[in-house]
């Protein structure tokens, strides 16, 4: 790569690019200005000429970006990192280096770490810890319940306070219906973003998705359902809260369909789907992978395609990597004994753009869920090519041609399903608030 | 076909490649051809246990380990009684209760295991898949005596031996497994081998102790014994773990038994002569009536059981053909 390391220091412009703006649509060949970490200019290059041609400082560094795609970075709303506690798995500085490979410029980091993030001081450590240590954007969420219980609810006004983004308790569904109705009540005192994890925990106690294949298998399933029921009993409690919901991870069909009615009834509620569910499905478990072992489980075919349905026709907000680093200890187990998880924020690109490439759906509207829609459900200022936005980009090429070998990748650990595949989609580099964190070699 | 008389050499040389793998890992990935040339070494093997000297020097010098991660007597014992009247040497090891307990993984103790230099092992495992993920990590060759749901092929071989040295045949007949269809590796296997054989095969029992799709596996799906049983040549019963019947998956002992119990009654409506089979170890009174599984003229219960010592010696013969320097000299 160049020895061009553009700093926040430094103006820089990037010329000879496709600028897409998933937000306003915005799709032409430009440049863009970076200045002070901000977007300050941009627009199309007519006959050679860059429209603003004339007001790029001296001093500033020119990249040529090789008619390659230029767009907001990516904000990926579900990562998991296993700092604090569980390092070996992956820490925030690992994590954001895979992030930065991956085009994440910004990412919501859950928090069932150890100890578990439900107090206003361990979402300053978080942060803080982000600052010296990640080289993208780390958002922290904080716990819905304490110790992730299910029984009290958290300091949501003093999280918010303290720069949570978010509350859940990751992947533990809250069971009691009473806690749960007075988390949404309370969190629309301070317009806390909720995300609780969506699940009857009784009817999902299983390994894989339930159906003929699992049960072929002889692997205990985990019906759709209990997803659905989940999601079906929060809407009702959230009608009349007022709270702002968002479904962190949806699986199946009927749970598009259950939000669909939802907004329907004028309640705010965002949802997000993970780039596993839309390239995978059931069948990707053969053989006992574990490496596909995810929760919720990978679906039937049929609910994968509604999924992407839902992407197209707007009902899904954001895709999210669902970035789980599981040690291979934990996955070199018997399929019903290994962990759940999968690692996510290299192929979140390839794998999203699967949907551009192969279903047909709108170039804009797929890297839409990976920016303005994730930015609008959280809030940010990032996530759009505007003057005045922070300048976090990320500049890839759609079609380049991969194949996926995690022994490549940042993460620590090495937990992906989709080892092997050939899939189109390369990030080149990425910048965070006008500094490149990452170059492809 | 091997001479059943001739004690010393069994089948000719060189002997012939009988399965295409190393591992007998599932009925899955075996055509009709493998499974039938499975039986066919297998019922050539029944002669010579019914011998007063019931050994033959086929795996002479190998080393045959069964591992054991769930308890079981029957199973073990058979091959364990296989591989000796082959002259292997042959070592139990029940993991049920040490190595797994102290945190090694199936992986590690396979690994171990497979240092030793073992030319065959025999595996069961509690949870679905786990055979075949040791069976990747080892360079012997790897039998599947049974792993949590998914698959007990040696039961399937043995039950269609049984069932095709009584009745001359499997294709055409309609067989029917009665029970606990959900937690059973040997309703996977049967079926995948009764179908590939073309039976008819039935599934009986009640909904929650049925698998999610399994009206999609090829065969018919009943949850009453008396429209299940119609005209059946084959009963095959299932065990069922006495731990599920407290109101988990059925209310109770009386009320299986009641329903789902096979009786004299029930099995009127089974064809007139027909045959009654069960895997063990038995619940008598839970899911077969004592005077069914003793009953001579019905039950094949005493049979199977033979029948699996002799397939086992079969199968055990076959991967060993995919040893390297086979005495056979076969590849």
């Amino acid at each position: 790569m160049t020895a061009s390391q553009p700093t926040a220091a430094r103006p820089f412009a990037i010329r000879n690019v496709r600028l897409l703006d998933p937000e306003s649509g915005y799709d032409a060949h430009g440049a863009l200005l970076a200045e002070d970490g901000k977007i300050t200019a941009m627009g199309p290059t007519i006959f050679g000429r860059d429209l603003f041609g004339e007001q790029i400082p001296a001093g500033a560094e020119v990249i040529d970006g090789g008619g390659h795609i230029l767009c907001p970075g990516f904000i990926d709303m579900r990562v998991f990192t296993g700092e604090p506690g569980s390092e070996h798995r992956e820490t925030l500085e690992s994590a954001s280096r895979a992030a930065a490979a991956g085009g994440v410029t910004t990412f919501v980091m859950m928090p069932d770490t150890d100890p578990i993030i439900d107090d206003a001081a361990l979402v300053d450590f978080i942060l803080r810890r982000a600052l010296a240590t990640a080289s993208v954007r780390v958002l922290p969420a904080a716990a819905l319940t304490r110790g992730l219980k299910g029984e009290a609810m958290t300091e949501f006004g003093l999280l918010q306070e303290a720069g949570a983004v978010m509350v859940t308790d990751a992947t533990r569904a809250v069971g009691n219906a009473l806690v749960m109705r007075r988390c949404l009540s309370y969190a629309s005192n301070f317009d806390v973003l909720v995300a609780p994890h969506i699940d009857v925990p009784e009817l999902a106690q299983g390994a894989a998705n339930e159906g003929e294949f699992a049960g072929r298998m002889g692997l205990p399933g985990i019906p759709g359902i209990a997803e659905v029921i989940g999601l079906e009993r929060d809407l009702r409690l959230l009608a009349g809260t007022g709270a702002r919901y968002h479904a962190g991870q949806v699986s199946t069909a009927e749970s598009l369909e259950v939000i669909r009615r939802a907004r329907a009834q004028g309640l705010t509620i965002s949802c997000a789907v993970s780039a596993h569910h839309l390239a995978l499905n059931e069948l990707d478990i053969a053989d006992y992978k574990t490496f596909a072992k995810v929760h919720p489980p990978l679906r039937a075919e049929w609910e994968r395609q509604a999924l992407v349905e839902g992407v197209r026709d707007g009902t899904i907000d954001a895709i999210v990597s669902s970035h789980d680093p599981q040690a291979t200890e934990a996955k070199r187990l018997p399929f019903a004994q290994a962990a759940f998880g999968a690692i996510g924020l290299e192929t979140l690109l390839p794998a999203s753009l699967g949907l551009y490439h192969n279903a047909g759906v709108a170039l804009r509207d797929v890297l839409a869920k990976l920016t303005c829609g994730p930015a609008n459900i959280l809030r940010l200022p990032q996530g759009r090519l505007a003057p005045g936005a922070p300048a976090d980009l990320v500049l890839f090429d759609p079609d380049a041609p991969v194949r996926i070998d995690p022994q490549t990748f940042h993460s620590h650990t090495k937990n992906s399903p989709f080892k092997g595949r050939l899939m189109n989609g390369r990030v080149l580099r990425t910048i965070v608030g006008g500094r490149q964190v990452y170059a492809a070699g | 076909m091997p001479c059943g008389g001739c004690l010393i050499r069994l089948y000719p040389v060189p002997a012939m490649t009988v399965l295409k793998q190393r591992h007998l890992l599932g009925i899955q990935a075996l055509t009709r051809p493998e499974i039938e040339s499975l039986l066919d070494l297998g019922d050539s093997y029944v002669p010579l246990s019914r011998e007063v000297r019931k050994k033959t020097d086929i795996l002479k010098g190998r080393t045959q380990i069964n591992l054991f991660f769930e308890s079981s007597t029957r199973t073990q014992s058979s091959f364990e009684l296989a591989g000796k009247r082959l002259g292997a040497d042959v070592m139990n090891m029940a993991v049920a209760n040490s190595a797994t307990k102290k945190g090694e993984t199936v992986i590690d103790t396979a690994m171990t295991l497979n240092a030793m230099r073992p030319d065959i092992i025999v595996v069961r495992h509690q949870d679905s898949g786990a055979v075949a993920l040791l069976a990747d990590r080892v360079t012997c060759s790897v039998i599947n005596a049974g792993d949590g749901a998914h698959e007990h092929p040696t039961q399937a071989l043995l039950d269609a031996l049984t069932i095709r040295r009584r009745l001359g045949r499997i294709e055409g007949l309609t067989v029917a497994i009665c029970g606990d269809i959900l937690h059973s590796r040997v309703a996977r296997s049967n079926v995948l081998l009764l179908s590939k054989l073309g039976a008819h095969v039935r599934l009986i029992g009640p909904k929650t102790l049925m698998p999610a799709g399994v009206e999609r596996w090829g065969a018919s799906v009943f949850h009453t014994m008396t429209e299940g049983l119609r005209s059946a040549d084959i009963v095959m019963m299932l065990r069922l773990q006495i731990e599920r019947m407290a109101g988990d998956f059925v209310p109770s002992i009386r009320e299986y038994f009641h329903f789902y119990g096979l009786d004299h009654a029930k099995l009127k409506q089974a064809k007139p002569g027909a045959l009654v089979m069960h895997p063990g170890p038995m619940n008598r009174g839970v899911e077969i009536d004592s005077a069914i599984a003793d009953d001579v003229e019905l039950s094949l219960i005493q049979e199977q059981v033979e029948m699996g010592v002799a397939v086992r010696m079969g199968v055990l013969d076959a991967v060993a053909r995919h040893l390297p320097n086979d005495p056979a000299g076969a590849q």
